[in-house]
């Protein structure tokens, strides 16, 4: 090694350093790790105070169901590789396949079609296998871990949690494309204009960045409310019949893209101060106007930070709990809010376990988006502070 | 750029926070002037039982809403001034307890609790989240190479979860005889119930916060150290500096704009808390003022809204967020006149 002996840390320092690392690593990941856990067991031993019983679950295993040693073994080696092959392999094909400017849309395809083939693997074609494997092993083959996915089932397809699911889907999709859309020609103009407006627009942003929402719900919620009666005038103009806006999916994404504009055009303007303005001046000799300069110019290059962006407003969406909890109703209603429709009524240590199971599963494609996109995350979450 | 150009571009943004931020701020304070209610009217009917020989009649007055032409309650808006103010803040009962000197029962008024915990909740986590989020920066900083990118990975996680289910995911494992609870009743030899009492599920949400928020600041925080100026770290050696001198010394001035940075953004957001309350069911023991709006806007049993008290509580919430904002606002308006930005 060559660092210089100065520099060089005493054996205590650098054990304690790493027993800190360990120690907020089982901290970080505890939590997450454990609801999993549960959610795969009968509530009886979800619940149990010894944590053995919790991991090993006896009384799953007393009800028939669980896992054989072969089951372990195979089922984290295809969850290896298919990791791997997420993180390896995916990125690569997206870019290969995907047209230049429909990145997005490749991304968010592979990211369905990996949520279904996980499905698909774990719960379609490995249980069928796995039986006849135990059932050839003999002794061996006998489950030792008590595993269910009898809560996902009543989750998912009992619950019709899917619905839920399908909104979430429609709601942050909405969010993320029209915030993008409007929020890179904002950040572009506030970019390039050095104006005392451009200045001003900018602290204006950060005044409505640190609005709490519940102060701008309240403001919409009567409003959305009677908006039949007050948008009728408008649209009798057309001879249609003004919509309720309380209920209504876009309604929401509109809400949800406001709420958001002043942190996304914050962040895509850093990102396109970034880019040279000689790029787009030299666009201006050769005889193009701002916008094609921007269209032919700026669009093939600003990807990167778009999909930075992009990432954060899909956060916002898919974790609010409170703009849709308050304006859409029960059948538009997203997965978060809806999750605490199972312990209001905390009729059952059942409902519990569901409740587990379903915060898993809206859990789990977050888990993906970190796999996937952790780098840009952090250069993300970095860019923002170090000029801002 | 062109001022025709600039507003194409800017357009669109402004036009929707206009529209979604400006004008419901607008619409609220004007709500929490006036109040809405289905109008009432006294109906006086005789109503007779069959008696011996005569019925006995009596009068009964009974108040019913009036019904408009459509069937539905008529309602009626009225201007009251500051009332759901003084209905929110309830200032008779706190002087009565200043005078009496009794001030704990000023925390038994919403929105005096409210205020209490969203204050003591900001102050006390932005220590605790710099200091996690620093000590994680340094101490990654210092890991080998190859093992940073499953420890990063690892340290996202808290940050990225659904804030409403983290703070579920904690509460899972403290609930009832849930294995952190049995875990601290074997080790301390006593009952102990978390949710029972208002001041453990207060520790259990500054622990979420921290927990949540602290990855945040390490991701800063290490970016801030990737920048470290090599050269002064080594004459700071030279001239002798021990290792705790060189992170006062030299790290911390180096990181002094990221680290406020980190408060201000903490700052504002932990002012905002609301998902605790849901995630711990806590609101009989701890409430904050966005969960005291949330509440007024939530139908009661009832089905009614009250939006003027919501109204008035948002208002109220939005005066704290402004004095917050002050300091900052002034920094930025002296860059600004400096040209520096």
């Amino acid at each position: 090694m060559s660092t210089p002996r100065a520099l060089r840390q005493p054996l205590a320092l650098r054990i304690g350093s790493g027993a800190f690392i360990a120690f907020w690593c089982l901290i970080a990941a505890f939590p997450i790790f454990w609801i999993m856990v549960m959610s795969f067991k009968v509530p009886l031993d979800a619940f149990a105070d010894k944590p053995t019983s919790v991991i090993f679950g006896p009384e799953t295993l007393a009800g028939g169901q669980g896992l054989s040693v072969p089951d372990i073994v195979i089922g984290l080696i295809v969850l290896f590789f298919f990791m791997r092959g997420v993180v390896r392999w995916l990125p690569a094909k997206v870019q290969q396949y995907a047209p230049g400017g429909q990145l997005w849309f490749g991304w968010i395809l592979a990211a369905i079609l990996t949520g279904l083939a996980f499905v698909l693997l774990f719960f379609g074609v490995l249980p069928p296998v796995m039986q006849g494997v135990n059932g050839l092993l003999g002794s061996l083959g006998e489950p030792v871990l008590g595993l269910t996915t009898e809560h996902y089932y009543a989750v998912w397809v009992e619950n019709e949690f899917y619905r839920n699911f399908l909104n979430s889907l429609l709601v942050t999709a909405g969010v993320v494309l029209l915030s993008l859309t409007v929020g890179t020609l904002a950040g572009y103009g506030l970019a390039r204009s050095g104006s005392n407006l451009a200045f001003w627009l900018l602290i204006l942003a950060l005044i409505f960045r640190a609005l709490p929402h519940s102060v701008l719900v309240a403001g919409y919620l009567p409003v959305f409310i009677t908006s039949s009666e007050w948008l009728q005038p408008v649209f009798d103009v057309f001879g249609a019949s003004a919509p309720t806006l309380y209920g209504q999916p876009w309604a929401v994404i509109a809400v949800l893209v406001a709420i958001n504009q002043p942190f996304t055009i914050w962040m895509l303007r850093s990102f396109f101060q970034s880019i040279p303005t000689e790029l787009d001046e030299a666009a201006r000799v050769d005889g193009c106007t701002h916008f094609e300069a921007f269209r032919r110019v700026i669009m093939p290059v600003m990807w990167p930070g778009v999909i930075t962006t992009g990432l954060f407003s899909f956060l916002l969406a898919y974790n609010d709990f409170l703009v849709t909890s308050l304006l859409l109703d029960a059948q538009n209603q997203t997965m978060v809010p809806a999750i605490t429709g199972y312990f209001n009524r905390e009729t059952s240590t059942t409902d519990q376990v569901e409740a587990v199971a379903a915060a898993v599963s809206i859990t789990a494609p977050l888990l993906l988006l970190v796999m996937v996109f952790q780098k840009q995350i952090v250069s993300g979450l970095t860019a923002g502070a170090v000029k801002g | 750029m062109k001022f025709k150009t600039f507003v194409a571009f800017v357009g669109p943004s402004i036009l929707m926070m206009l529209l979604f931020i400006a004008a419901p701020l607008v619409s609220v304070f004007i709500q929490s002037f006036h109040h809405t209610q289905p109008v009432y009217e006294t109906v006086t009917r005789e109503v007779c039982t069959p008696g011996f020989i005569k019925q006995i009649c009596q009068e009964e007055t009974s108040s019913q809403p009036v019904l408009g032409a459509d069937g539905k309650p008529l309602v009626e808006t009225h201007y009251v001034g500051l009332q759901s103010y003084r209905d929110l803040l309830d200032m008779d009962r706190v002087w009565q307890a200043i005078d009496v000197g009794r001030w704990s029962e000023i925390l038994t008024i919403d929105f005096w609790k409210a205020l209490r915990f969203t204050l003591t909740f900001t102050l006390l986590t932005l220590p605790l989240v710099l200091l996690v989020g620093l000590a994680l920066a340094v101490a990654i900083n210092n890991a080998l190479k190859s093992i940073r990118g499953p420890i990063i990975f690892i340290t996202l996680l808290p940050f990225i979860i659904t804030p409403v289910i983290g703070a579920l995911s904690i509460r899972w494992l403290f609930i009832g005889d849930g294995i952190m609870t049995a875990m601290l009743e074997q080790w301390l030899q006593q009952d102990i119930a978390m949710f029972a009492q208002a001041w453990t599920i207060e520790l259990l949400m500054y622990f979420y916060r921290v927990w949540h928020v602290a990855p945040f600041a390490f991701v800063i925080f290490y970016a801030g150290l990737q920048t470290l100026n090599q050269d002064t770290l080594e004459s700071a050696i030279v001239d002798g500096a021990s290792r705790w001198e060189r992170v006062r010394y030299v790290l911390v001035p180096h990181l002094m704009p990221l680290i406020i940075f980190v408060a201000l953004i903490h700052l504002m957001d932990c002012y905002r808390v609301f998902e605790e309350i849901v995630g711990f069911s806590s609101q009989a023991h701890v409430i904050s003022l966005q969960w005291l709006t949330y509440d007024f806007l939530t139908p009661d049993d009832a089905g009614n809204r009250s939006i003027a008290r919501a109204s008035a509580s948002a208002m109220l919430t939005m005066i704290g967020i402004v004095l917050l904002l002050i300091p900052l606002l002034r920094r930025t308006w002296r860059d600004h006149k400096r040209g520096g930005h």
